[in-house]
């Protein structure tokens, strides 16, 4: 069952929507807590793109916010994906070119056990967890987002990183037949991203595989992706087919691209004036009104010690 | 271009210049703007103020290239309609934007770059839409009132920079319109060292051709 392809499961092997519907009531009448954020699932699986295969169940995490998520409707058709073309509404249709099956992730570098791994066996052979986080764009708006996935630490863990491993670097799929932007020199490609190893290891950073229940869409990232809530979202890699360990800070592609306004470690921050507009505030899309941008992304109390005595306008 | 024909391609150029207006209100009426559809009305409104001011100042050229003088009399029209979606742009940014949150605003323009330029080209703008008549052509006097309006080069290079600067990576609209302002300006530029050259006095110069051609 683990290394079945996704596209062949059984329909046997799928949970019904009604068992999944009735399990999420009765498991919500359990706590309170977890009330909240269950029913914000039910509602929102049921608003989900039906022809996208359904992901095994997921175990709520402390971690979610109990804000309502923004629509799947406005998170699959405003996106910033420059692999396929730099507005933000086309990559909706243009990411239909992206083949995800079958699909292999290299884990290799300052590492005792490289390998490389298939998309099934990460998404069968890893505890998934529904984890709703505030996404914070650069560009001045926000997201709440029902991300399914699983802290990147356990991946890591496997890989038994040696003590050169300092950063770890990501790269995205490079193939501009599928990614016909990447015929562009907008960006150098492939993209890269990178964190310290430390923020890699952190209880929050996640490799997210689904979105509402169900496997990404492809203009989301699919079919693996990063996810670190309390950096702007580029540094949130897409369709991520190597992860290396590496014992120099990795050149990430938009530090590249303009190096005096995106820096490697892009925390969300509205004091940050690198950018030339203000990250003071933000729209939460579908709200009217702006509303401040917090430090962090408003994940300080988890996060903060991370970059104690460290110039957070030095280090942007 | 016989007199009435001019009106009624006047009519029909005044509906014209409505129809930006009209798509954006449908589509927001549709919800057809897309996730953020407060930036989508601010992308439009600047987009068509910044290419009705190129079509004023394609005016000039296009009359002289072609000897359609009547052309000159839809000058004024684009003029203020490149000022009317300037106005729906900073009302846009004003009270969908920031919803009239003064502070930030006011921040806004002291702080960052691409808003100062687009609000000083704005400012420009009133004092030429104030004058856009006839009465004031004659009150100013038709020298200092010509003067006044070449200010619109002042605001249409400003309109370019303000969107060349707020795009994050991805500089080709921009790039576009400042390049056919370029051309736009360019054939001031050079029709004006012509005119120099004409004036001055040599043997030869009154020999050539009153339309400067050789």
């Amino acid at each position: 069952m683990s290394n079945s392809k996704l596209p062949q499961i059984r329909p046997s092997e799928i949970t019904d929507e009604a068992v999944y519907h009735s399990r999420r009531r009765f498991l919500a009448t359990v706590s309170a807590a977890a009330a909240t954020s269950l029913l914000v699932t039910d509602r929102s699986v049921a608003e989900s793109a039906p022809d996208l295969p359904a992901l095994p169940p997921a175990r709520p995490s402390r971690f979610s916010t109990k804000v309502r998520p923004t629509s799947y409707r406005d998170i699959t058709h405003y996106n910033n994906f420059y692999e396929f073309a730099t507005d933000k509404y086309s990559p909706a249709t243009l990411a239909a070119s992206l083949v995800t099956r079958p699909w292999t992730v290299a884990v290799d570098g300052a590492v005792k056990q490289p390998r490389t791994y298939g998309i099934e066996e990460l998404i069968h052979q890893n505890p998934l967890e529904d984890r709703v986080y505030r996404f914070r764009c650069v560009e001045g708006w926000s997201m709440v987002i029902p991300w399914v996935g699983f802290p990147l630490s356990r991946l890591i863990r496997q890989a038994q990183p040696t003590g050169n491993a300092k950063y770890v670097k990501f790269t995205t799929l490079y193939n501009p037949r599928e990614m016909p932007n990447q015929r562009s020199d907008i960006l150098r490609w492939p993209y890269v991203e990178g964190l310290r190893m430390d923020e890699a290891m952190h209880p929050l950073t996640i490799l997210a595989v689904g979105l509402y229940g169900r496997v990404l869409p492809n203009q989301d990232g699919a079919p693996v992706r990063l996810v670190v809530p309390w950096k702007y979202g580029f540094k949130s890699i897409k369709s991520i087919v190597r992860i290396s360990f590496v014992e120099e800070q990795p050149l990430t592609t938009w530090m590249r691209a303009v190096p005096s306004e995106y820096g490697f470690y892009s925390n969300v921050n509205p004091n940050d004036d690198h950018t030339p507009w203000s990250q003071e505030r933000e729209r939460r899309i579908g709200d009217f009104f702006k509303r401040p941008t917090q430090l962090f992304n408003g994940y300080g109390d988890q996060v903060a010690q991370l970059y104690r005595g460290m110039d957070l306008n030095k280090y942007y | 271009m016989t007199a009435e024909r001019i009106v009624w391609l006047k009519r029909a150029v005044f509906a014209a210049c409505l129809l930006p207006l009209a798509a954006l209100v449908t589509a927001t009426l549709r919800h057809a703007l897309g996730a953020n559809p407060i930036a989508a009305v601010e992308h439009s409104t600047g987009r068509w103020t910044l290419v009705l001011l190129l079509v004023t100042l394609s005016v000039t050229p296009v009359r002289k290239l072609t000897g359609a003088y009547w052309l000159l009399r839809f000058r004024r029209m684009f003029g203020l309609y490149a000022f009317f979606y300037a106005c729906l742009h900073v009302l846009a940014y004003v009270v969908l934007d920031q919803f009239f949150d003064w502070a930030a605003i006011g921040h806004d323009i002291i702080t960052v770059s691409y808003m100062i330029v687009g609000v000083a080209s704005f400012v420009l703008m009133i004092p030429l839409a104030l004058t856009a008549n006839n009465g004031m052509v004659r009150r100013l006097g038709a020298k200092r009132w010509q003067g006044l309006h070449r200010l619109v080069y002042v605001i249409a290079i400003g309109g370019v920079l303000h969107w060349l600067w707020l795009v994050k990576l991805d500089r080709t609209q921009p790039d576009l319109y400042g390049a056919i302002l370029a051309v736009l300006l360019g054939f001031r530029v050079i029709a004006a060292l012509r005119g120099f050259a004409r004036r001055i006095p040599s043997g030869r110069a009154p020999r050539l051709p009153a339309d400067g051609t050789q």
